[in-house]
């Protein structure tokens, strides 16, 4: 490059405006925060003991494997499509890791067969979608149930873990700081699950083509981004994540279940909405749909302290994705009008 | 200033590339060299776009080849062409609204520390680059909250912040104002000073007479010619543009004119404004076909989807019958009787997967709603009809539509609208990119249309065209209308020197 002297900026005409015009696709991230605080400050006004440690802490643990899960959806609706294989993705490697774990095989090799397994079922959909032209909703719901009979083939009934190590992910308190705060190993995943998401899409060429495939497919591949590769790896990423997702959620509940995740999906894509992240792909961010995942597990707990059936739990989010769908799309419309 | 012995640093020889229903290039050759701004000149359909898009690897050659610096080169991706130094700037803005401009301009290249992106470098960076276009914006704003204008910058920008030897500007200046395009002209020669070569391709001829030295010129997929701007006028230029065989009978078909200052018009429209219109009058008589004239760009395309409710209008009176009306969508228009046939058969007229049945029978259908199916018998003997009267082949009624030649899909477009019975038909270009024998057919079917009664707007880029089919022409240029004459006062000549007249000139 050429040395050129670099005009000194002029002012920004107004904070705001300035901040706007930078960081406009963090708005529905700020939305979802505020949401979170609200549904926060309501319980706690209403229960008195609900923002303790203790609760807070069993947040992580109890949606370790949706945070997980959030993140690989969100690669995948950033491009503009969608993954309606995880949650039985999740419960088929959940499966066939607590089955080949109940025949002697060892943790070590049995956790990266099920993430390999996860990355197999994304690829098979990343190549239907990009070889086959096939719709990213049709191809992936036909690997859900592919995947879901792959379950119950390997069992219909639970099979019990027994590995020490894959017990001890969730098992072991790590004590934080004063009072009963505490992180498990599988909080530990999900949060660096989460960083990881987070730094590879703000600062590696293959997370930018993402948001650049998001915003126009057609204009990806005329700048001469690898558009068929980057597609196919978020699809990957996807399945690696619902692969991690069943170490997670195997550990959690110590046993595998083929009728494990049923519906899984719909709230990962629900979590992921209601933080931020356009359905129609370009726009969003791994942190927020960790927000939306916090969201829908403190919406989760609020029904549980109130003793009201867990169907408030649908509901209630069913609600809160119309309403931000419906605001996504205003947001959409003006600046389309721009 | 001219290189005349200097090697070519881009040339593409035979260069054929063919679409199932036409030849959209038609072994052309044409060659670029460093430090010459380079024109492409044509109408519609003459294989500008396909050019560019073989050059910049958009789009593979059925035959002939590239050459840079000499040496012969195959670019099966843009990236490919990105790669050996050819950077385009496409007519539509092909950024992305949902990152920044730096990323814009970096997107695929951006300056990375250990494979982590290196933001503040890509900024500033970035910053560089537009500051060499005279454009004072945040790097790190979205490039969706910037105008048009500076988009279209943003993507000049991009393409110059490679290594470049080969600049490609498709329709760059026709969302940019004078002062922007002053600006734009500048970096023009600047990057020219460079020894950069730029294909600079508009339908403003004013702007091709200021900034280009070598114009190409193509008409239907074929080779006119290579000039010197500076040896070319500005006449002959639009005359190479248009076609002009000559010799070629010019026999008028509408000699007679009709009554048609005894009969009120069917449509009269005055004072009509609309995004590339500026205040045209018309009026279309029953028995009579007005001819637009005009080049690409002169509101020719405008003025006929203004009037028959496809874009509307934003000011002025619209008179159909007498009675004002202002059609905002085409079904109003339709059913006042005023149909339109647009430019774009293929994409915005017949439906290819469609029998030749269902393509006749779709707008009655349509028109009649959906509680009044038309019997399957009736839909029959319609097409059966229309096929015949308009002699469409292969008569088939069953065939897809996307099948038929150019020719045949234009008459199944016009057997469509005239199921409607309509009393004024607005045709775009309807002959546009099809075989002699189909056009003078098609010319035919108008001519004897008006002789019914109807009334017919007939557009087209072709001038000998227009003067055989027409009573009256309307002369359009940069959005205005410029003339109204009879047809038979006309002579191809002077109608060319009426197109062609820079916009200055009265």
């Amino acid at each position: 490059m050429t040395s050129v002297p670099v005009t000194t900026e002029k002012a920004p005409t107004g904070v705001v405006r300035r901040f706007l015009s930078r960081r406009a696709s963090w708005v529905p991230v700020f939305a979802a925060v505020v949401l979170l605080v609200v549904i926060f400050a309501a319980a706690q006004a209403y229960f008195g003991n609900i923002l303790t440690p203790r609760v807070i802490s069993a947040l992580l643990l109890d949606n370790a494997y949706l945070f997980i899960l959030a993140v690989g959806m969100t690669f995948v609706i950033l491009t503009g499509g969608i993954d309606l294989s995880v949650g039985a993705v999740m419960a088929f490697t959940g499966m066939f890791g607590a089955s080949l774990m109940r025949d002697g095989m060892p943790s070590a090799a049995v956790v990266p067969i099920m993430l390999l397994l996860g990355a197999a079922f994304g690829l098979a959909i990343g190549v239907l979608v990009q070889y086959f032209d096939v719709q990213p909703f049709i191809a992936s719901l036909a690997a859900m149930f592919a995947a879901r009979g792959l379950a119950f083939m390997v069992s219909l009934d639970s099979i019990k873990v027994e590995d020490g190590a894959i017990l001890w992910l969730q098992s072991t308190r790590l004590q934080a700081g004063v009072g009963s705060w505490y992180i498990t190993p599988t909080g530990i995943i999900a949060l660096l699950v989460v960083l990881v998401g987070a730094l590879v899409l703000a600062f590696t060429r293959f997370g930018r083509t993402i948001y650049a495939i998001g915003g126009s497919e057609q204009s990806a591949r005329l700048m001469g981004l690898p558009v068929v590769r980057t597609k196919l790896l978020a699809y990957v990423v996807s399945g690696v994540c619902a692969g991690l997702a069943g170490v997670v959620f195997t550990a959690y509940t110590g046993a595998s279940y083929p009728l494990n995740g049923i519906g899984t999906e719909l709230d990962t894509i629900a979590a992921v909405v209601i933080g931020g992240t356009l359905l129609t792909g370009g726009s969003g961010y791994v942190v927020g749909s960790m927000i939306g995942v916090f969201v829908y597990g403190t919406i989760k707990t609020v029904i549980s302290f109130l003793g009201a059936d867990q169907s408030w739990t649908r509901i209630s989010i069913g609600a809160l994705l119309l309403m931000f769908v419906v605001v996504q799309r205003v947001i959409v419309a003006r600046s389309n009008r721009r | 200033m001219t290189m005349v012995d200097q090697a070519p640093v881009v040339e593409v020889v035979g260069a054929t590339v063919r679409f199932p229903a036409e030849l959209a290039l038609d072994r052309v050759d044409f060659r670029m060299f460093a430090g010459e701004v380079h024109s492409l000149m044509g109408e519609n359909g003459a294989g500008k776009s396909t050019l560019i898009k073989a050059l910049t690897g958009a789009l593979p050659l059925d035959a002939g080849v590239i050459r840079l610096h000499g040496e012969q080169v195959r670019f099966s991706t843009p990236h490919d062409a990105l790669a050996a130094g050819i950077s385009t700037v496409y007519q539509e803005i092909d950024l992305l609204p949902n990152l920044t401009v730096a990323e814009n301009i970096w997107l695929g290249r951006e300056p990375r520390h250990l494979g982590v992106i290196d933001w503040r470098r890509m900024r500033t960076a970035a910053r560089g680059v537009l500051v060499d276009l005279g454009l004072d914006i945040d790097p790190a704003s979205l490039l969706g909250t910037h105008s048009l204008a500076v988009q279209q910058l943003v993507a000049i920008a991009r393409a110059i912040s490679t290594e470049v030897k080969v600049l490609v500007l498709d329709e760059p200046t026709s969302s940019l104002d004078l002062d922007e395009v002053a600006e734009l002209f500048r970096v023009i020669r600047e990057l020219k000073q460079r020894g950069v070569a730029i294909l600079f391709v508009s339908h403003f001829l004013d702007q091709v007479y200021e900034i280009c030295d070598r114009v190409t010129v193509l008409r239907g997929g074929r080779l006119v010619g290579e000039y010197l701007t500076r040896e070319l006028l500005r006449i002959d230029l639009v005359q190479k543009m248009l076609g002009r065989s000559s010799g070629e009978l010019v026999t008028r078909q509408r000699s007679d004119p009709p009554t048609a200052e005894l009969t009120a018009p069917y449509l009269s429209a005055r004072g009509i404004e609309a995004p590339g219109i500026d205040g045209v009058d018309v009026d279309l008589v029953e028995g009579e076909v007005l001819g637009v004239a005009g080049l690409l760009g002169s509101g020719r395309s405008e003025l006929a989807r203004a009037i028959t409710g496809v874009d509307g209008i934003t000011s002025g009176v619209i008179r159909i019958a007498g009675t004002p009306r202002h059609p905002r969508q085409p079904r109003q228009a339709i059913s006042l009787g005023v149909v339109y046939s647009s430019e774009n058969r293929r994409t915005d007229g017949i439906i290819s997967e469609l029998s030749i049945r269902e393509n006749i029978t779709l707008a009655l259908q349509a028109q009649r709603g959906i509680l009044h199916r038309i019997p399957a018998s009736r839909e029959r003997e319609l097409a059966a009809s229309w096929i015949d009267a308009l002699d469409i082949r292969p008569s088939d009624p069953e065939r897809a539509a996307g099948t038929l030649s150019g020719g045949n899909q234009q008459k199944l477009l016009l057997a469509r609208l005239l199921a409607l019975a309509p009393r004024a038909l607005v045709l775009d270009e309807p002959t546009r990119g099809i075989d002699v024998g189909a056009k003078v057919e098609i010319q035919n079917l108008v001519t004897e249309l008006a002789d019914n009664g109807l009334s017919v707007m007939f557009i087209s880029a072709e001038l000998e065209e227009v003067l055989r089919v027409s009573n009256r022409v309307l002369v359009m240029r940069g959005g205005e209308l410029v003339g109204s004459h009879a047809a038979d006062s006309l002579t191809v000549d002077s109608l060319l020197a009426m197109v062609a007249r820079p916009d200055d000139e009265g």
